[in-house]
């Protein structure tokens, strides 16, 4: 990561849905930062605000949400205070996206190759020509198998990892700072899943591109990330280079969570899950103080009064917690 | 031990209609002659990708899909050719989990309803002692009685699997398979369900025949596997027994592929060529020769049997011998 | 940790059943409940009207009382038979009414007991009971309602049968394609893994699941049922004088189009309020009765 200049400064981030039944608060304050050739991993359980928080970044909110306050800086500028026009020049082009289910963000009716060419003529100032050619190679590059073949091909006839394929090499097309990664494997297979993930990284790795890779998947996270942000109901909870918040996770939901997940070496089969209790709050009735409070095994009354700030624990570790877990993990 | 369940040769081909007349123009192989025994009191875990029948496999041994070959053993008596109105008795004994907590309830059945409705159809006890059985089950599986009025749409998800459990032991059952039960779920609840299902296995005396992909999950709960390839079962082992000595190629593929949730963890990865073929025109001989580091023409001529390598450790490929030895080399 | 209730935290807030909170979005829906008053205006008109404005809709009155123009003896005017239109307006909309409500909840109870047969039994069932609807389909209905009429004579239970007769194939259609669809529910294979016999399967589970789309298409079908009785009627094949409907008055009124246009006004404006009432509850309910609302 030779270069250590700010690409996307994410501040204060507010982003509300104003709904029948009331308002959803589902990015409620969500700061981080991503510098160039950096990978930040967003993780959090469903409701967290995390795929908003990126819909957001690209200003694909739809009704009843809106951004409400807070900065996008992306390369300096503001995306909040850019006009539609502008937004449409950064989105594919500057930024690139890649979401779950690759056969609803691919259109049926055009072939895989037109759709690729559709983004690069959009995007970049070249011939058709040039545009297959470039398609092709694209196909190539994320290792899709005869290219050629491909091109012509329409989306029901690929499968969900080549499909998914089709999906990076279309966000790849201009060459993105920013590559937007939205559960990007969660429909895949474990061994299709590998492969994208390895294809993912290499592509980083090989074109310098910083990625915000949103999982609900601890393991993904600790696999692709540099830095990783952990969300609960709209807010970053912990914040930190990725093998501190595994080592040393800070927040109890953190460690709750690293804590639950069945391990694969763990010699004690069978046995009680050292469970987080309870479920996440519903949108509409957050508790008062800190929302991990009822869930909390550490919580004391401070916490059912107030939010705690999201604060340095250890050195450019950051965690939202008045009593933040002092033992490390392999302790307990 | 007591064999609970015995599957023998069972297959399940779906047709593919097509055609003006909507006849059948392929079969999608889902279950293609897959033996095992389940034992009483284990859990018995059924792995694999999508496409590789495990589901299919799972609801063809409680008859909740028709086989189209083979026999289905239950309690030492064969089920396999039984009508659905003589099977309607076994229903107390054999049940099953669904993987989605949103389908699997009636939306318009208030929770006790649903969980009661079991004991209705089988006309068991007075409606007070149905009563006190709903309340007993939702107090077991972690629901509050309090909330038998309510309807599963005030539910999250955790807890609308809490109601399919409830619903599924509330007969009382000797057999339970459960179909992905917590891959729906978000990863702080998962724990919560899975603890469940161990603690109710130990109080009931259960038999699971776990149905999953997640191979941390199945490796936490379960004492035997069986892994699942297009339709055929691979490998079987006891559960440390496949993860320290993976004989067969697909399984070691599939266990260096899970991601660990630790960042100082770098495994050498065995990454799988191309995708699944599809279940309607399957490889001929080994199915996993497409895609397999050691294929050989023998792959592609012959089928491989499944064979007891090691005292109840069963693998069916070519260059996988009896004591565990494996000639497999990289063409 | 089994015996500590998950829920125990959640706010305890009051269980609503799916018809409670149909009820509750269906209030919010403005237009669904300007429709439902001015139904209700409109019906109780029809109903507490004649109690009020005691006059005989099919007595002629003595003397030259024909195409009288409104005023206080009669504040309709009368019809070219001489007689009362207001007092034939009330009558006309207790007829239209009753044809419409028989007709459409009549056509919906057999489309939706075939719609659940086919759909729940599939295969020859199906086949026959589909083409039935099929056939049906592609008769135009006027001719043949023509040559009804001459069969069957002209009146409000002939009408009603026609309306039914060619009226629930939709419904049929829309319940079997419901019930196809839960059939392959998660909900449908648990009640078989439990042993839930067929017909339980259909009344106790597939039929609540189906009433939102039934409750739907009858208000929508009632409607249409009017404007179809209205139709038969115009064409002299329904309800037939002295006796009075909406329809039938309209039917007179057209050669009086141009010299007394306010009996063309009364049936025509009442039929095309009501029916628009009726589509805009209709539209409420099916809003209200989202099923997307409640999984």
């Amino acid at each position: 990561m030779g270069n250590n200049e700010l690409l996307l400064d994410l501040r204060n981030l507010q982003t509300y849905f104003f709904t029948d039944d009331g308002v959803v608060k589902a990015v409620d304050g969500m700061s981080f930062q991503i510098r160039k050739g950096e990978v930040l991993g967003l993780v959090g359980e469903s409701g967290c605000g995390k795929s908003v928080a990126s819909l957001s970044i690209i200003r694909l909110v739809d009704k009843p949400g809106k951004v409400v306050g807070g900065e996008i800086i992306f390369k300096g500028e503001d995306l909040l205070k850019k006009s539609e026009e502008e937004m449409r020049k950064i989105r594919g082009a500057e930024i690139g996206m890649i979401f779950q289910e690759p056969m609803t963000s691919l259109n049926p009716v055009y072939t895989i190759g037109n759709q690729i060419m559709e983004a690069i003529l959009v995007h970049q100032d070249i011939g058709e020509e040039e545009a297959q050619k470039r398609s092709i190679e694209l196909l190539k590059l994320v290792g899709i198998p005869e290219p050629e073949r491909r091109f012509n091909q329409y989306p029901h006839e690929l499968s969900g990892g080549m499909r998914q394929r089709a999906m990076i090499a279309m966000a790849m097309s201009s060459n993105p700072d920013l590559l937007i990664s939205d559960e990007a494997t969660t429909a895949l297979d474990v061994t299709i899943q590998a492969q994208i993930l390895e294809l993912m990284k290499d592509l980083q790795k090989r074109t310098g591109m910083a990625v915000l890779f949103i999982t609900h998947d601890l393991s993904l996270v600790a696999e692709m990330a540099d830095i990783v942000a952990v969300a609960y109901t709209g807010k970053i909870v912990e914040y930190s280079d990725v093998r501190s918040v595994f080592k040393n996770p800070k927040h109890p939901y953190t460690f709750g969570l690293l804590r639950s997940v069945p391990s694969l070496v763990n010699e004690q089969r069978k046995v009680d899950l050292p469970a987080i209790e309870g479920m996440v709050p519903s949108p509409y009735h957050m508790p008062n103080g800190c929302h991990f409070h009822p869930r909390c095994p550490f919580a004391t009354d401070v916490c059912r009064r107030e939010m705690p700030e999201l604060e340095e624990k250890l050195p450019s570790h950051y965690a939202r917690c008045f009593h933040p877990v002092e033992v490390s993990k392999e302790v307990v | 031990m007591k064999k609970l369940v015995e599957v023998q040769n069972l297959t399940k081909y779906f047709p593919v209609l097509g055609g003006v007349f909507s006849r059948p123009i392929g079969w999608v192989k889902a279950v293609d002659d897959v033996s095992f025994h389940i034992y009483e009191g284990e859990t018995f875990a059924l792995v694999g990708e999508s496409g590789s029948g495990k589901t299919t496999c799972g609801k063809t041994v409680i008859r909740l899909i028709e086989p189209t070959k083979g026999k289905i053993i239950f309690e030492g008596k064969e089920i396999t050719k039984l009508s659905q109105s003589e099977m309607r008795p076994l229903r107390r004994s054999m049940q099953i989990i669904f993987q989605d907590p949103y389908g699997s309830l009636n939306p318009r059945l208030p929770v006790g309803e649903i969980i009661r409705e079991p004991l209705l159809v089988h006309n068991i006890g007075t409606k007070k002692e149905q009563e006190d059985r709903v309340v007993d089950v939702m107090k077991l599986v972690g629901l509050s009685p309090e909330y038998l009025h309510r309807y599963p749409h005030e539910f999250s998800g955790g807890q609308r699997q809490r109601i399919g459990i409830a619903r599924a032991i509330v007969l009382n059952p000797k057999f339970i398979v459960a179909d992905e039960p917590v891959s729906a779920l978000d990863a702080s609840i998962q724990a919560q369900v899975l603890n469940l299902l161990l603690d109710l296995q130990k109080k009931l005396a259960l038999t699971y025949l776990l149905v999953a992909h997640n191979l941390a999950v199945v490796r936490h709960v379960s004492d035997r596997i069986a892994v699942t390839y297009l339709g055929k079962v691979i490998e079987v082992a006891e559960t440390t027994e496949l993860f320290s000595v993976p004989l067969h190629p697909y399984t070691q593929a599939l266990l260096s592929a899970i991601p660990v949730p630790d960042p100082d963890v770098k495994r050498e990865r065995i990454l799988l060529q191309g995708d699944i073929p599809s279940p309607i025109n399957p490889p001929s001989g080994c199915r996993f020769r497409t895609r397999c580091r050691f294929a050989k023409d023998i792959c592609k001529e012959k089928e491989p049997p499944l064979i007891d390598v090691d005292g109840e450790h069963y693998v069916a490929c070519h260059f996988v011998k009896k004591g565990k030895k494996t000639e497999y080399t990289v063409s | 940790m089994a015996t500590e209730y998950a829920l125990e935290e959640v706010e305890k807030k009051e269980t609503y059943s799916y018809w409670r909170m149909v009820f509750k979005r269906f209030r919010k829906h403005k237009l669904a409940m300007t429709g439902l008053v001015i139904l209700v205006a409109i019906i109780i008109t029809v109903i507490v009207g004649p109690l009020i404005w005691r006059v005989d809709p099919i007595a002629q009155l003595e003397g030259p009382y024909e195409l009288l123009s409104p005023s206080r003896d009669h504040p309709f005017g009368t019809d070219d038979f001489a007689r009362d239109v207001l007092a034939r307006w009330f009558a006309g909309g207790k007829i239209s009414l009753m044809i419409g409500f028989a007709a459409a909840v009549s056509a919906t109870i057999i489309g939706a007991v075939v719609g659940l047969v086919a759909g729940y039994f599939g295969g020859v069932v199906d086949a026959i009971l589909m083409r039935i609807v099929d056939i049906l389909l592609c008769i135009p209905t006027f001719p043949l309602l023509i040559a009804l009429a001459s069969v069957l004579g002209k009146g409000v239970w002939q009408i009603i049968l026609v309306i039914v007769v060619f009226g629930w194939m939709g419904d049929a259609r829309l319940v079997r394609s419901v019930v196809l669809s839960l059939k392959e529910e998660q909900f449908t294979e648990a009640a078989k893994a439990i042993g839930v016999s067929p017909s339980r399967i259909m009344f106790i589970h597939f039929l609540p699941n189906v009433m939102a789309p039934i409750i739907v298409s009858t208000t929508l079908g009632i409607g249409s049922s009017i404007v179809y009785e209205a139709s038969i009627s115009f064409l002299g094949f329904g309800v037939q004088a002295p006796l009075a409907s909406w329809g039938n008055m309209l039917q007179n009124a057209q050669q009086y189009i141009w010299n007394a246009p306010r009996l063309v006004w009364y049936p025509g404006l009442a039929i095309f309020i009501t029916v628009l009432s009726f589509n805009f509850i209709g539209d409420g309910l099916r809003d209200a009765m989202d099923p997307k609302l409640y999984r």
